[in-house]
């Protein structure tokens, strides 16, 4: 059954988003501290305990995977219902911390990976 | 008139999953046929919804009534529970074949990019610990930058400006990864795992690497998926109390 793939994922999140409003609320800071995070993990976790074995087992992932391929129009979905006009008075701030940012981790990636080469070899 | 109105704003949650599908479509199409894969169809399909959201209100598109479906598809509770099952993607295993040089990655991509990003958002007048954290936290990816800007409370405003340069570093990726990849020796699965975590960006991650060569493809999308993840946990709990201990 699909559903039992997505009460898994629902209890993933709403343990996860609980974790993060109490986390936020004893940190002092209030809000979500990483909700989304937590249920990630939890996820993680349940699919490793869901052994092919298991009787229904793909249609249950199947209830789970329906939603992560609906993570894109959601994102579009969410671009779209912005308040864009107000932002754009900040572009400038967007496209170089986009940009900026980026690039320097670009220059990062092969000095980590000289790093992790080096250990391979040893 | 007035009925199809009603029927409109009835119907707005299976309205917006049309809307979605055909955007998505006309996005793909677009990046195949006119820019030919060099954009990721994804990537077109944002740009295109913040520019139409621009000619909206402050709710964007939503603010016309033909559109409010999309409001809730787009909103805290969907984006949330979608992203979550994004995790399915992920197990520990790969997670310890990643091994430690992988793990570093992320944490040293997404600590740059977050500090450089709210550096610059400061530099340019966001002085506050939450423009900090919100701008810095977009530069990350355009999923954490709006997740962590709901936790800690930022304006619609800032949001925006998070998705758009985390929007911006998807577009900056995907067209200079095949450009630098010699030059980075982006050409063996170690290295493409090490720049899948230090950029993140899944979409621009996986265009870029395709563009470069597509057998590298996995492996930086395997360790980019956790990016969103270690993002999420560390900018709303961690920098954001880092940034708030030095601005106040």
């Amino acid at each position: 059954m699909r559903i039992y793939g997505v009460a898994i994922l629902a209890a993933c999140y709403l343990i996860g988003q609980l974790v993060g409003l109490y986390l936020g609320y004893w940190l002092g800071i209030g809000g979500n501290v990483g909700g989304v995070g937590f249920g990630m993990l939890l996820l993680i976790f349940m699919n490793g305990r869901m052994k092919d074995s298991m009787p229904k087992v793909k249609d249950t992932k199947d209830g789970i995977y329906f939603w992560s391929a609906m993570y894109i129009p959601v994102v579009i979905a969410m671009a779209a219902t912005l308040n864009v006009r107000a932002a754009v008075s900040g572009g400038w701030v967007a496209v170089l911390a986009g940009i900026i940012a980026t690039s320097a981790c670009y220059f990062f990636v092969p000095f980590i990976s000289r790093m992790a080469s080096a250990k391979t070899n040893q | 008139m007035e009925i199809l109105e009603q029927f409109l704003a009835k119907n707005g949650l299976v309205l917006a999953f049309l809307f979605m599908g055909v955007a998505l479509f006309l996005a793909n199409w677009f990046s195949k046929k006119v820019v030919f894969n060099k954009i990721p169809g994804v990537a077109i399909a944002i740009f295109a919804a913040l520019v139409l959201a621009y000619f909206g209100g402050n709710k964007g598109v939503a603010s016309y009534p033909a559109f409010t479906g999309l409001a809730i598809l787009g909103g805290s509770m969907f984006r949330d529970f979608t992203i979550v099952s994004t995790a399915m993607g992920v197990h520990f295993s790969e997670l310890r074949a990643t091994g430690l040089a992988g793990v570093l990655s992320l944490l040293i991509g997404v600590t740059i990019t977050f500090f450089i990003g709210g550096s610059i958002g400061y530099a340019m007048g966001y002085t506050d610990a939450v423009s900090f954290t919100t701008i810095g936290a977009g530069a990350c990816t355009y999923i954490v930058g709006p997740i962590t800007g709901a936790a800690i409370g930022a304006s619609s405003e800032l949001i925006a400006i998070s998705i758009a340069a985390g929007v911006m570093k998807t577009v900056f990726v995907t067209i200079i990864t095949p450009i630098v990849a010699k030059r980075m020796s982006l050409d063996n699965p170690t290295t493409a795992m090490i720049f899948g975590g230090m950029i993140g960006t899944t979409s621009g991650v996986a265009a870029g690497l395709a563009a470069t060569d597509p057998k590298l493809v996995p492996y930086g999308a395997m360790t980019s998926t956790f990016y969103t993840g270690v993002g999420v946990l560390l900018c709303p709990s961690v920098f954001y109390l880092l940034v708030l201990a030095v601005l106040g």
